[in-house]
């Protein structure tokens, strides 16, 4: 057919329409991320590895806070030779973002010198860095922790009156918002300082990789490189602990399928002694090792185990059955470790010749530097900080609903921050003068707007992306983070043309073949759909799903690459995964039976 | 009977002994002696042919013969083939000779039941040119007799003054002094599948992994390329198996009840199926490693599995030529500073 022939191309941002009827609900987003037809000269797309679903209008500031330190760590701290920052747009709720590449010949060799005395001194100091690294971390956390709920009383408490304080209650709303707010926009610095030199250093090794062993897998590498000790692993590992803590004071019968998270509470706290035992190592494994999402983190929805422990809690019956039934449960640190010395040590003898082993001595030895990093900053960043941060602003949002500025706290997150400041100087002003504040008039009209917008924005396909297609994609950023490369490009566009195939097809993450029903779970209120057995197909695999993989078969995603923590997940569970397919979501359909090979990536749908 | 003074047992060779046993049939004694499964046989030494050929000479010459050919003259090549092969086929071995193979032969069997083999040629040409030289000389299957195993090993030597043979001397510039050859003779397998192993990709030349390719019956059937083989790349190390390619297999070679070898087709229910199970992969993987490790590079390997004892027999390991001989840019070198391999991601020199 000549119509398939036809290069294709993807639409230019000018030609994307908001969609009747949200036009506001558009408008609520600043100036500086609305698309402009200068934009047309530019390639973008669509960010739905981070932001898979519609952003409300308050979520968007974590695309806010995380490019402006990307750009800062690229463009301006360690001077990447090749690329500076990211720029991001909005519309219809979907960020699209650009990157822009350094193409200029001396240009790249004036930041080249720039960045060798930069990044290479953060190489070189990796370990004290990254020692520091975590003390800042620990401490943003406390200051966090440490941000007082914001309350008014009716009347300044007689003790500040009496120190002399001389600032008001309503003040400290200010102060404390300012302060979450920097606190948030700081953490995304600190998530960049290490991130794409870790990436690099990966990225020089797997290259390599490549080069010497054309036909060596993604996963293969993935389980030489792979850090055995992050903190990402020990969510999972306190469940496992727990199930076997239930075990011991026989309490874990108390964890019934489909009863409710008081339920289990109050039949614990009524079980007397073993109970009451078992509920101190369940607060000791909260701190911190709760504070992970059941997403990843950039949506105020994406709430973590400490605030809602059914995730947990769903998780332990099944890792109790194992404890009970005697099977080994704890991941074998040794094993792993083993093993991965033995990959190494295998491919490092098959290489041609001893100059080759050297060099591959030199780049391994620097990606496990680095992977600790890699692999460890999440739990601090995406979760830990991020669960304090949407709670805080939820609070924020209790308050203006007991003002009368909501229905309910929730709807907070559809201001954007700058209209959130200006609610809140809206009640501290009303709080002064006596008078009733302007709020509860103005914003429960434009939250119903905005969140049926969302609901729309989410019903609608969006373009994978817009813009002229570049010839190469050379930009590192763009290519270590979203795995993005001309190949990738044509990919998207050929996918309209071969919708009668029967295949999907993705890397390959962790290896074996299982047949089984496919669930598909498009957000993480969806997870308690998935039946024991079930193949999870998801848009974005997710590693603080964890406890769910001991229910599932396989793991199927429309996005991510071998190293996603879903795949190590996967991996370490040994279930069969294929990810970053584009599309299984849509061509696979709910409850449809499929065959899922993750040794080649391949998704063979059967009826 | 005296000591054998023209035949020599697999297990009585090694490597070193290639310029009497030929490269197939050196490898074959090499295998057997690392503790390779292979099925039992001799070679026929090149001593054997020299005299052969230095008894032809005294009548008329040979090597001469050959030597005087031009390079390009195609019709006097084919007209001195034509002369010498007659030559070849129509003298009658040294009795001697023919004695140790009979012998040797009974030897194979069972008591009363003649063994089938297989008769092959093995060269003494060089390594390099080994790969390609090795394909021009013949190989003929289930051989159940013992003069017909004479005539056999007569037809090898021949094959060496075939048209393709003497041209391809001719333009490599090959003494006809260097150019001997010995006759492997070894145990026929019943094959249920067949193949070949690659321990280094044919592909991409990686040798990370293993690219195996079978099909049902007699490996001859893939060798002549009548029917596309089942095929797959196992990680050398890790055993994954990354490509599974299974063709529509339509025929296999059989042994003939009339001698030699027959064409069948394939029973339906079985013309799709993988004609190796994940387990025969895994062993086939583990033997090529044993193999390559053994050798020290990487190797392409022939094998059979036994219909009736299911045993992976190994029938010959060559090293692999083609990405051998290719000038490889290293994929890194060692640096100075190892910082500076990140320039590769960062500096915009990929």
């Amino acid at each position: 057919m000549n119509a398939q022939l036809k290069p294709r191309e993807f639409p230019l941002p000018s030609s994307v329409k908001v969609i009747s009827g949200t036009e506001r609900a558009q408008a609520a987003y600043p100036y500086h991320i609305q698309f402009s037809k200068a934009d047309d000269q530019k390639f973008w797309f669509y960010n739905s590895m981070h932001f898979p679903e519609p952003m409300s209008a308050f979520d968007m500031v974590t695309a806010e806070a995380a490019y402006c330190a990307l750009g800062a760590a690229n463009t301006r701290v360690h001077c990447l030779p090749t690329t500076l920052g990211i720029d991001h747009r909005i519309i219809n709720g979907r960020v699209y973002i650009g990157g822009n590449a350094v193409t200029d010949p001396e240009e790249i060799a004036r930041r080249t010198g720039e960045f060798q005395k930069r990044a290479f001194y953060y190489y070189e100091n990796w370990e004290s860095l990254y020692a520091q690294w975590k003390q800042k971390m620990l401490k943003l956390i406390e200051d966090a922790k440490a941000l007082p709920d914001p309350v008014l009383p009716e009347f300044e408490p007689l003790e500040h009156v009496r120190a002399g304080r001389g600032i008001a209650s309503n003040h400290d709303l200010l102060v404390t918002y300012q302060k979450t707010l920097e606190g948030y926009f700081r953490m995304w610095h600190h998530h960049f300082e290490f991130l794409l030199l870790g990436y690099g250093a990966y990225l020089t090794f797997f290259g390599f990789c490549k080069k010497a062993f054309p036909e060596i897998t993604d996963q293969t590498i993935a389980r030489m490189v792979a850090g055995i000790d992050a903190e990402i692993f020990r969510p999972d590992d306190e469940l496992r602990r727990l199930a076997r803590c239930a075990v011991e004071l026989e309490v874990d019968a108390h964890f019934r399928e489909g009863a409710s998270v008081e339920e289990v509470m109050r039949s614990l706290r009524a079980s007397g002694e073993p109970g009451r035992r078992w509920l101190e190592e369940l607060a000791a494994s909260r701190e911190p090792w709760f504070n992970i999402n059941v997403g990843d983190g950039f949506y105020h929805y994406h709430r973590s185990w400490n605030d809602d422990l059914s995730m947990p809690f769903a998780a332990i019956p099944g890792y109790a059955r194992r404890v009970r039934a005697g099977e080994p449960m704890d991941r074998q640190v040794d094993k792993l470790r083993e093993e991965r010395g033995r990959l190494i040590a295998d491919y490092r003898e098959l290489l041609e010749n001893d100059e080759e082993r050297a060099a591959y001595d030199q780049m391994i030895g620097l990606a496990h530097r680095v992977f600790p990093y890699v692999e460890g900053h999440k739990f601090y960043c995406e979760h830990w900080y991020t669960n304090l941060f949407f709670n805080k602003i939820r609070s924020f949002g209790g308050l203006l609903a007991a003002h009368g500025f909501f229905a309910g706290a929730e709807d907070v997150f559809h201001l954007t921050h700058y209209e959130l400041e200006a609610a809140i100087i809206d009640l501290m002003n009303a709080w002064s003068t006596g008078s009733p504040p302007r709020g509860p008039a103005y914003w429960p009209p434009l939250v119903a707007e905005r969140r049926a917008a969302i609901k729309e924005w989410a019903r609608h396909e969006t373009p994978p992306a817009l813009g002229p297609i570049p010839d190469v994609i050379d930009d590192p950023a763009i290519v270590m983070l979203w795995g993005i490369t001309r190949e990738s490009l044509d990919n998207w566009l050929s996918a309209g043309a071969a919708t009668d195939s029967n295949e999907v097809r993705g890397f390959a993450a962790s290896s074996g073949v299982v047949e089984g029903i496919a669930r598909i779970v498009m957000s993480v209120e969806e997870i308690s759909r998935l039946q024991q057995g079930d193949i999870l197909v998801c848009h974005v695999t997710n590693p603080t799903w964890t406890p769910i993989f001991q229910k599932i078969r396989a793991a199927v995603s429309d996005i991510g690459g071998s190293m996603s923590h879903a795949a190590i997940v996967a991996r370490e569970y040994g279930l069969p995964a294929v990810v970053g397919t584009g599309n299984a979501t849509s061509k696979i359909k709910d409850g449809q039976r499929i065959r899922v090979d993750g040794g080649r990536g391949i998704v063979t749908l059967l009826h | 009977m005296p000591a054998a003074q023209y035949i020599s047992w697999f297990r009585d060779i090694g490597l070193d002994d290639r310029p009497k046993v030929g490269g197939k049939g050196a490898s074959l004694g090499e295998l057997h002696r690392a503790g390779i499964k292979v099925p039992p046989g001799f070679v026929v030494r090149t001593e054997a042919f020299e005299g052969f050929i230095d008894t032809l000479e005294r009548r008329a010459p040979v090597r001469a013969r050959v030597e005087g050919l031009a390079a390009e003259g195609l019709e006097g090549m084919a007209a001195v083939s034509r002369e010498l092969r007659t030559r070849i086929e129509e003298a009658a071995l040294p009795p001697d000779l023919q004695l140790e193979i009979r012998d040797a032969y009974g030897r194979l069997g069972e008591p009363q039941v003649p063994p089938a083999v297989a008769v092959r040629s093995s060269a003494t040409t060089e390594d390099a040119a080994d790969a390609s030289f090795a394909g021009l000389q013949d190989t003929y299957l289930w051989v159940t007799q013992a003069d017909s195993l004479i005539a056999k090993i007569r037809s090898c030597w021949a094959s060496l003054y075939s048209l393709e043979s003497l041209s391809y001397r001719r333009r490599q510039g090959i003494a006809e002094s260097a150019v001997a050859m010995a006759v492997v003779v070894q145990t026929m397998v019943d094959a249920r599948t067949a193949g070949v192993m690659f321990t280094r990709s044919p592909l991409s030349g990686d040798r990370s992994v293993i690219t195996i390719e079978a099909a049902w019956g007699l490996g001859s059937a893939l060798v002549s390329g009548e029917v596309t083989p089942d095929r797959w790349v196992v990680g050398k190390i890790t055993g994954e198996i990354s490509v599974r390619n299974i063709s529509d297999k339509a025929i296999r070679h059989a042994q003939s009840p009339a001698g030699g070898v027959e064409e069948l087709a394939v029973e339906d229910s079985v013309r799709r199926e993988p004609c190796l199970t994940d387990e025969e992969l895994q062993s086939l993987r583990a033997i090529g490693r044993q193999i390559e490790r053994h050798y020290g590079r990487p190797q392409d390997i022939e094998w059979a599995i036994d219909r009736h004892s299911r045993e992976i027999m190994l029938l010959q390991s060559r090293p692999e030529t083609v990405w051998s001989n290719k000038d490889q840019a290293a994929s890194a070198a060692k640096v100075s500073d190892p910082l500076l391999h990140v320039m590769k991601i960062f500096g915009g020199q990929r």
